[in-house]
Protein backbone atom coordinates (compact mmCIF):
# COMPACT_ATOMS: atom_id res chain seq x y z
CA UNK A 1 0.00 0.00 0.00
CA UNK A 2 2.63 2.39 0.55
CA UNK A 3 3.58 2.93 -3.28
CA UNK A 4 0.45 4.97 -3.03
CA UNK A 5 1.91 7.44 -1.22
CA UNK A 6 3.60 10.58 -2.28
CA UNK A 7 7.41 10.47 -1.93
CA UNK A 8 7.47 12.83 0.52
CA UNK A 9 4.70 11.37 2.41
CA UNK A 10 6.45 8.37 2.34
CA UNK A 11 9.57 9.55 4.02
CA UNK A 12 7.73 11.40 6.24
CA UNK A 13 5.99 8.13 7.60
CA UNK A 14 9.12 6.14 7.48
CA UNK A 15 10.79 8.65 9.61
CA UNK A 16 7.95 8.85 12.21
CA UNK A 17 8.18 5.18 12.57
CA UNK A 18 11.84 5.45 13.19
CA UNK A 19 11.52 8.10 15.74
CA UNK A 20 13.51 10.56 13.56
CA UNK A 21 12.95 13.79 15.52
CA UNK A 22 13.64 15.78 11.44
CA UNK A 23 10.65 14.17 10.79
CA UNK A 24 8.75 15.06 13.52
CA UNK A 25 9.84 18.55 12.99
CA UNK A 26 8.84 18.87 9.26
CA UNK A 27 5.32 17.89 10.48
CA UNK A 28 4.96 20.09 12.61
CA UNK A 29 6.57 22.90 10.19
CA UNK A 30 3.86 21.88 7.92
CA UNK A 31 0.97 20.93 9.96
CA UNK A 32 1.02 21.91 13.48
CA UNK A 33 -0.70 25.23 13.14
CA UNK A 34 -3.68 24.07 11.45
CA UNK A 35 -4.09 20.86 13.50
CA UNK A 36 -4.70 23.17 16.40
CA UNK A 37 -7.06 25.23 14.29
CA UNK A 38 -8.89 21.79 13.11
CA UNK A 39 -9.34 21.52 16.97
CA UNK A 40 -10.22 24.39 17.83
CA UNK A 41 -13.57 23.67 15.28
CA UNK A 42 -14.95 21.41 17.98
CA UNK A 43 -14.12 22.68 20.96
CA UNK A 44 -14.70 25.72 22.89
CA UNK A 45 -11.52 26.58 24.30
CA UNK A 46 -7.81 27.40 22.90
CA UNK A 47 -6.68 25.07 26.02
CA UNK A 48 -8.87 22.30 25.34
CA UNK A 49 -7.90 22.23 21.78
CA UNK A 50 -4.29 22.09 22.28
CA UNK A 51 -5.12 19.01 24.77
CA UNK A 52 -6.59 17.64 22.03
CA UNK A 53 -3.97 17.96 19.66
CA UNK A 54 -1.76 16.13 22.19
CA UNK A 55 -4.34 13.50 22.21
CA UNK A 56 -4.30 13.27 18.41
CA UNK A 57 -0.82 13.17 18.61
CA UNK A 58 -0.88 10.22 20.61
CA UNK A 59 -2.81 8.83 18.22
CA UNK A 60 -0.80 9.47 15.71
CA UNK A 61 2.07 7.54 17.17
CA UNK A 62 -0.34 4.38 17.88
CA UNK A 63 -1.39 4.31 14.53
CA UNK A 64 1.46 5.03 12.05
CA UNK A 65 3.08 1.66 12.11
CA UNK A 66 -0.39 0.45 11.33
CA UNK A 67 -0.73 3.37 8.64
CA UNK A 68 -1.32 2.07 4.87
CA UNK A 69 -1.23 5.27 3.11
CA UNK A 70 -5.39 4.48 1.43
CA UNK A 71 -5.27 8.45 2.09
CA UNK A 72 -2.22 11.19 2.32
CA UNK A 73 -0.86 11.60 4.82
CA UNK A 74 -2.38 14.70 5.65
CA UNK A 75 -5.75 13.33 4.89
CA UNK A 76 -5.22 10.67 7.94
CA UNK A 77 -3.41 13.00 10.59
CA UNK A 78 -5.97 15.58 10.15
CA UNK A 79 -8.87 12.69 10.29
CA UNK A 80 -7.32 11.99 13.92
CA UNK A 81 -7.64 15.03 14.81
CA UNK A 82 -10.92 16.08 13.80
CA UNK A 83 -11.90 12.46 15.55
CA UNK A 84 -10.03 13.45 18.85
CA UNK A 85 -11.70 16.75 19.07
CA UNK A 86 -15.68 15.56 17.98
CA UNK A 87 -14.79 12.97 20.92
CA UNK A 88 -13.86 15.18 23.33
CA UNK A 89 -16.27 17.79 22.59
CA UNK A 90 -19.13 15.41 23.37
CA UNK A 91 -17.42 14.34 26.92
CA UNK A 92 -17.52 18.31 27.57
CA UNK A 93 -21.05 18.33 26.26
CA UNK A 94 -20.27 22.20 26.17
CA UNK A 95 -19.62 22.05 22.43
CA UNK A 96 -20.31 23.55 19.30
CA UNK A 97 -23.03 20.59 18.03
CA UNK A 98 -21.42 19.16 15.05
CA UNK A 99 -24.37 19.60 12.80
CA UNK A 100 -24.25 23.43 13.26
CA UNK A 101 -20.72 23.61 12.24
CA UNK A 102 -22.10 24.70 8.81
CA UNK A 103 -24.39 27.41 10.42
CA UNK A 104 -21.55 29.72 11.96
CA UNK A 105 -21.99 31.56 8.70
CA UNK A 106 -25.87 31.14 7.85
CA UNK A 107 -27.10 34.75 6.87
CA UNK A 108 -23.94 36.55 6.54
CA UNK A 109 -23.30 38.65 3.30
CA UNK A 110 -19.78 37.89 1.30
CA UNK A 111 -20.19 41.76 0.79
CA UNK A 112 -22.14 44.42 2.72
CA UNK A 113 -26.00 44.60 1.28
CA UNK A 114 -25.46 48.60 1.62
CA UNK A 115 -23.36 48.33 -1.32
CA UNK A 116 -25.80 47.00 -3.51
CA UNK A 117 -29.27 49.02 -5.18
CA UNK A 118 -32.24 48.38 -3.03
CA UNK A 119 -35.73 47.62 -4.53
CA UNK A 120 -36.82 50.94 -4.93
CA UNK A 121 -34.03 51.19 -7.87
CA UNK A 122 -33.98 50.60 -11.37
CA UNK A 123 -31.34 47.67 -11.05
CA UNK A 124 -32.25 46.26 -7.59
CA UNK A 125 -29.72 44.19 -6.75
CA UNK A 126 -26.48 45.41 -8.74
CA UNK A 127 -23.43 47.69 -7.25
CA UNK A 128 -24.06 50.93 -5.77
CA UNK A 129 -20.40 51.25 -4.42
CA UNK A 130 -18.40 48.64 -6.91
CA UNK A 131 -15.34 47.48 -5.87
CA UNK A 132 -12.30 49.84 -6.90
CA UNK A 133 -9.33 48.87 -8.63
CA UNK A 134 -6.37 47.48 -6.55
CA UNK A 135 -3.78 49.07 -9.48
CA UNK A 136 -3.78 52.08 -7.62
CA UNK A 137 -1.52 50.81 -4.97
CA UNK A 138 2.34 50.78 -4.76
CA UNK A 139 3.70 48.40 -7.12
CA UNK A 140 4.45 44.71 -4.95
CA UNK A 141 2.04 46.28 -2.54
CA UNK A 142 -0.39 42.27 -2.57
CA UNK A 143 3.01 40.62 -1.69
CA UNK A 144 4.30 42.67 0.48
CA UNK A 145 4.69 41.21 4.42
CA UNK A 146 2.12 44.28 5.28
CA UNK A 147 -0.42 42.85 3.39
CA UNK A 148 0.47 38.80 5.13
CA UNK A 149 -0.21 40.46 8.10
CA UNK A 150 -3.49 41.90 7.05
CA UNK A 151 -4.68 38.48 5.72
CA UNK A 152 -3.51 36.91 8.71
CA UNK A 153 -5.39 38.76 10.86
CA UNK A 154 -8.37 38.13 8.98
CA UNK A 155 -8.03 34.38 9.19
CA UNK A 156 -7.27 34.97 13.06
CA UNK A 157 -10.66 36.78 13.18
CA UNK A 158 -13.00 34.29 11.15
CA UNK A 159 -15.20 31.77 13.26
CA UNK A 160 -13.48 28.56 14.18
CA UNK A 161 -15.02 26.21 11.16
CA UNK A 162 -14.45 29.05 8.76
CA UNK A 163 -10.79 29.65 9.85
CA UNK A 164 -10.05 25.75 9.59
CA UNK A 165 -11.63 25.30 6.56
CA UNK A 166 -9.80 28.41 4.77
CA UNK A 167 -6.28 26.93 6.27
CA UNK A 168 -6.83 23.90 4.63
CA UNK A 169 -7.67 24.70 1.04
CA UNK A 170 -5.80 27.94 0.86
CA UNK A 171 -3.14 27.88 2.68
CA UNK A 172 -2.29 24.27 3.14
CA UNK A 173 -3.54 23.44 -0.45
CA UNK A 174 -6.27 20.95 0.51
CA UNK A 175 -8.40 19.94 -2.25
CA UNK A 176 -11.93 20.10 -1.07
CA UNK A 177 -12.72 16.19 -1.38
CA UNK A 178 -9.57 15.78 1.08
CA UNK A 179 -11.24 18.52 3.60
CA UNK A 180 -14.42 17.02 3.38
CA UNK A 181 -12.99 13.66 3.83
CA UNK A 182 -11.17 14.83 6.72
CA UNK A 183 -13.63 17.04 8.20
CA UNK A 184 -16.56 14.97 7.55
CA UNK A 185 -18.57 18.03 5.92
CA UNK A 186 -20.57 17.65 3.13
CA UNK A 187 -19.72 19.38 -0.11
CA UNK A 188 -22.23 22.15 0.22
CA UNK A 189 -21.40 22.89 3.66
CA UNK A 190 -17.21 23.18 3.06
CA UNK A 191 -17.92 25.50 0.07
CA UNK A 192 -20.27 27.86 1.97
CA UNK A 193 -17.86 27.83 5.06
CA UNK A 194 -15.14 28.62 2.75
CA UNK A 195 -16.98 31.08 0.52
CA UNK A 196 -17.47 33.32 3.92
CA UNK A 197 -13.91 32.93 5.12
CA UNK A 198 -12.68 34.19 1.25
CA UNK A 199 -15.50 36.86 1.36
CA UNK A 200 -14.11 38.26 4.59
CA UNK A 201 -10.27 37.93 3.76
CA UNK A 202 -11.01 40.00 0.46
CA UNK A 203 -12.65 42.42 2.35
CA UNK A 204 -9.98 43.18 4.64
CA UNK A 205 -7.75 43.43 1.87
CA UNK A 206 -10.27 45.83 -0.16
CA UNK A 207 -9.50 48.01 2.94
CA UNK A 208 -6.39 48.09 2.78
CA UNK A 209 -5.53 48.16 -0.80
CA UNK A 210 -8.18 50.76 -1.98
CA UNK B 1 -28.82 25.01 -8.38
CA UNK B 2 -31.59 26.69 -10.42
CA UNK B 3 -31.29 30.05 -11.00
CA UNK B 4 -33.34 33.02 -12.60
CA UNK B 5 -32.15 34.28 -15.73
CA UNK B 6 -31.02 37.41 -15.09
CA UNK B 7 -28.18 37.87 -12.15
CA UNK B 8 -28.01 40.64 -9.90
CA UNK B 9 -24.53 41.75 -8.91
CA UNK B 10 -25.35 40.94 -5.34
CA UNK B 11 -26.02 37.20 -6.19
CA UNK B 12 -22.38 37.02 -8.01
CA UNK B 13 -20.65 37.54 -5.28
CA UNK B 14 -21.77 35.10 -3.29
CA UNK B 15 -21.67 32.62 -6.23
CA UNK B 16 -18.06 32.99 -7.04
CA UNK B 17 -16.72 30.02 -4.90
CA UNK B 18 -19.16 27.85 -6.54
CA UNK B 19 -17.83 29.21 -10.03
CA UNK B 20 -14.52 28.66 -9.01
CA UNK B 21 -15.06 25.34 -7.84
CA UNK B 22 -17.16 24.28 -10.79
CA UNK B 23 -20.32 23.43 -8.64
CA UNK B 24 -22.27 25.49 -11.32
CA UNK B 25 -25.20 23.93 -13.45
CA UNK B 26 -23.75 24.39 -17.20
CA UNK B 27 -26.79 27.15 -17.38
CA UNK B 28 -25.98 28.64 -14.29
CA UNK B 29 -22.40 29.08 -15.26
CA UNK B 30 -23.49 30.16 -18.30
CA UNK B 31 -25.31 33.49 -16.69
CA UNK B 32 -22.69 34.19 -14.53
CA UNK B 33 -20.29 34.48 -17.25
CA UNK B 34 -22.86 36.12 -19.36
CA UNK B 35 -23.11 38.49 -16.56
CA UNK B 36 -19.33 39.29 -16.64
CA UNK B 37 -19.59 40.14 -19.80
CA UNK B 38 -21.17 43.40 -19.20
CA UNK B 39 -20.59 44.03 -15.44
CA UNK B 40 -17.29 45.79 -14.55
CA UNK B 41 -17.92 45.39 -10.79
CA UNK B 42 -18.47 41.99 -11.05
CA UNK B 43 -15.62 41.22 -13.11
CA UNK B 44 -13.36 43.09 -10.93
CA UNK B 45 -14.62 41.25 -8.46
CA UNK B 46 -14.09 37.87 -9.46
CA UNK B 47 -10.70 39.02 -10.25
CA UNK B 48 -10.35 40.23 -6.57
CA UNK B 49 -11.04 36.64 -5.10
CA UNK B 50 -9.15 35.09 -7.50
CA UNK B 51 -5.82 37.49 -6.08
CA UNK B 52 -7.23 36.95 -2.63
CA UNK B 53 -6.84 32.96 -2.95
CA UNK B 54 -3.45 33.21 -4.40
CA UNK B 55 -2.35 35.72 -1.99
CA UNK B 56 -3.44 33.82 0.76
CA UNK B 57 -2.03 30.60 -1.12
CA UNK B 58 1.63 32.50 0.04
CA UNK B 59 1.31 32.56 3.77
CA UNK B 60 3.82 30.10 5.70
CA UNK B 61 1.60 27.36 7.86
CA UNK B 62 2.00 29.26 10.82
CA UNK B 63 3.70 27.66 14.03
CA UNK B 64 2.62 25.32 17.37
CA UNK B 65 3.04 27.35 20.40
CA UNK B 66 6.18 26.31 21.34
CA UNK B 67 5.28 24.92 24.77
CA UNK B 68 2.54 22.40 23.00
CA UNK B 69 4.76 21.25 20.03
CA UNK B 70 7.57 20.72 23.41
CA UNK B 71 4.97 18.32 24.71
CA UNK B 72 4.72 17.05 21.48
CA UNK B 73 8.13 15.77 20.82
CA UNK B 74 8.75 14.74 24.72
CA UNK B 75 5.83 12.46 23.78
CA UNK B 76 7.61 11.36 20.35
CA UNK B 77 10.65 10.77 22.03
CA UNK B 78 8.89 8.65 25.06
CA UNK B 79 6.79 6.48 21.93
CA UNK B 80 10.23 5.83 20.54
CA UNK B 81 11.97 4.41 23.35
CA UNK B 82 9.01 3.18 25.01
Amino acid sequence: MEQLLSPQDARLVEGLRAGDEAAFAAVMREYGASMLRVAQMFVSSRAVAEEVVQEAWLGVLKGIGRFEGRSSLKTWLFRIVANTAKTRAVREARSIPFSALGDDSEGEAAVDPDRFLGAGERFPGHWAVPPESWAGAPEGRLLARETMDVIERAIDGLPPAQRAVITMRDVQGFTSEEVCNALDLTETNQRVLLHRARSKVRGALEEYMT
Amino acid sequence: MRLARELTCAQIVELVTAYLEGALEPDDRERFEEHLVFCDGCDRYLEQMRLTIDVTGRLEPGELPPALEERLLEAFRGWRSG
